[in-house]
This record gives C-alpha cells, structure tokens and sequence, in this order.
C-alpha cells in the first residue's frame, strides 16, 4: 500500500485541516445559536466552560489557517504547473487536464477560481471570531449585537468553507493532484 | 366552601399576578442588559467586525482585479508558483490587519454605534462574496 507525496499533502490538506474545520463549525455553530437564541435570557458560561469554548475556537482558527495555506502554498502550485510544450498526457497537470476539455473546463473556471479565493474569508472570519471571544469572555452573553454579527460571520465562514470543501472534493475527482516520491504505508499480501 | 366563580376568580388573579411578575422580570432583565451593554466598551469589537467585513471585501476586489487585468495579475505574483493568488490574499490579509490596528487604536475603550458598523461589516462581507464568484466577476468585466 503506497501513497504519492503530493496525494497525502492534498489529502492532509483537504481532510487532515478542511474537513476538521469544517466539521468544527457545529459545535461552534451549536453554541453560538444558543447563545443567541432570539432574545431568550442565557445562562453566562462558566470560566471552565469559556477557557474551554476558546481553546475550541483557536484550534478552529489554526485549522482554517493550515486549509488555506496547505492550499494555495502546496497544492495549488502543483494544481496549476504548466506541461511541456506538446505533452500529451496530461494526468500530471490537472488544471490543463480540465480545461484541455468543454466538458471539464468548468470544474477550474467555476469551481476552482471560485475555492482559490472564496476560503479565505473563512479564517479572516474565524480569527475575528475568537478575538472578540477572547476580548470579552463570559461578559459575552450579555451583548446580543456583538454575538449576532458574530454569528452571521460564522455562517458566511461556514458557506465558504462549504464551497471550497465541496468543489475541492469534485475537483479532486476529475483531476486529482498527483505525483512525487511514492510513499510505502505497508507491504501488501 | 368556596363557590365555582370565586376559585376561577381567584386562578385568574394568581396568573394576572404571575403574568405580572414575569413581565417585571423580563424587564428587569433587558434593563439589565442595557446597562450591562452600556459600561461594556464595544469599540473593540466593532474594530473587529469592520476590519473583518474591510479584508473580505479587499480579498473580492484583488480577485475581480487579477482576473480583470493582466498588469495586476502580473503584481499580484508574490511567490511565483502559486501566481498572483499569492499577492490577492496576501495584500487582503496586510489590510485587513492594518484596518484592525487602526480602528482599535480609534475605537479602543469606547463604545460606537454597532448597528451601523455591523450592517456595513454584512454589506462588504456580502459583496466579497459575490467578487469571488467568477460569474459575477464575468459580469462586471463584461465577459
């Protein structure tokens, strides 16, 4: 069982940080709805239950930061080299390999050019997000516009995160990034 | 032995009372609240929330500018294999930084009105998301 080195930095890219993150957002979600919870008096959290709600923020934060930066530092270089001039086969090179074709070209001029840019609100959100937690702790629950604009920026991070996860999944299948040193996990039978 | 109509008289006294009661307290819990929000300065976070909305919104503005012209897109190159996507974020992140800095200086331990600055944090949020989406970007290029 073998992996290529740049399977596994997209896999740790897109499943390792993104999917993390993106799965982060419902606890972060869950929690910020109930305490904002239309007008509906909320207990304030305890400093036990705050330390912890801000290390869960912070490891969001590092999260989104590694998804963008494994992204556009790592992958995408390889998303986007540039063949040879008159090479045919162009498995290698997945961005030529989709607009080498209608049918796929697409897949980059939507789903790309839009994930390329559109992730980064996510961790420019985030990292707003858990300042203003950090700033003003458990007093918190007692400024509903603050935790609502909070929360709109949560679900704005959420869709971008949505966005670039699902168009990364897709376009992971109709060129995925592949190549480099092969990687032995284990001996097979 | 109380009669039928002097025990619903009675419940309706109690639940008039204790509609009462609820009331002054959901009251007295907003006022509360108003207080509360009142001597908490929210200068600091509106500095947040506007700088936030401030890099999305340069981050969509980067992107229809790469895309638009070559001459951008050619300064945006910061690291070349990644392309100009690494001057786009890159310069978005410097600003967004830099509006933060500044508006926390400006607003550091004052309270402003946060009505107004979270609708413009949604407007510029807003629009970074449709400067990203490249049908939009076609459209104001007249693609």
């Amino acid at each position: 069982m073998e992996i290529s080195l740049r399977d596994l930095i997209t896999v740790f890219h897109g499943m390792g940080f993104g999917a993390l993150f993106m799965l982060a957002f419902s606890g972060a979600l869950a929690e910020l709805f109930r305490m904002s919870a239309l007008g509906r008096a909320v207990a304030a959290p305890s400093p036990t239950e705050h330390r912890l709600l801000m290390l869960y923020l912070s490891i969001m934060v590092v999260l989104a930061w590694a998804t963008v930066i494994s992204g556009a530092y790592l992958v995408y270089p390889w998303y986007r080299a540039t063949p040879p001039a008159g090479l045919a086969d162009l498995t290698g090179y997945p961005q030529r390999l989709l607009l080498s074709s209608p049918e796929t070209s697409g897949w980059h001029s939507l789903g790309m050019e839009w994930k390329e840019h559109v992730a980064w609100l996510a961790p420019i959100s985030m990292t707003m997000v858990a300042y203003i937690f950090g700033k003003y702790g458990t007093s918190l629950v007692k400024l509903p516009q603050i935790r609502h604009a909070v929360l709109a920026f949560v679900i704005v991070a959420f869709l971008a995160t949505g966005i670039a996860g699902a168009f990364g999944a897709f376009l992971n299948k109709y060129a995925p990034v592949r190549g480099g040193p092969a990687i032995h996990l284990m001996k097979g039978e | 032995m109380n009669s039928p109509q002097t025990r619903t008289s009675a419940r309706r006294l109690a639940d008039a009372d204790h509609r009462w009661e609820a009331g002054a307290s959901q009251f007295a819990r907003t006022e509360l609240a108003c207080a509360v929000s009142l001597s908490i300065a929210n200068g600091p976070a509106a500095a947040a929330i506007l700088a936030a909305g401030i890099g999305c919104f340069f981050l969509g503005v980067f992107s229809l500018g790469g895309d638009a012209s070559q001459a951008l897109a050619r300064f945006f190159i910061f690291y070349t294999p990644t392309g100009p996507l690494s001057g786009v974020t890159t310069s978005a992140i410097v600003i967004w930084l830099l509006s933060w800095f500044g508006l926390s200086r400006r607003w550091r331990g004052k309270s402003v009105a946060l009505g107004r600055v979270t609708a413009a944090a949604f407007m510029l949020l807003a629009m970074s998301v449709l400067l990203t989406f490249p049908p939009f970007m076609d459209l104001l290029q007249g693609k």
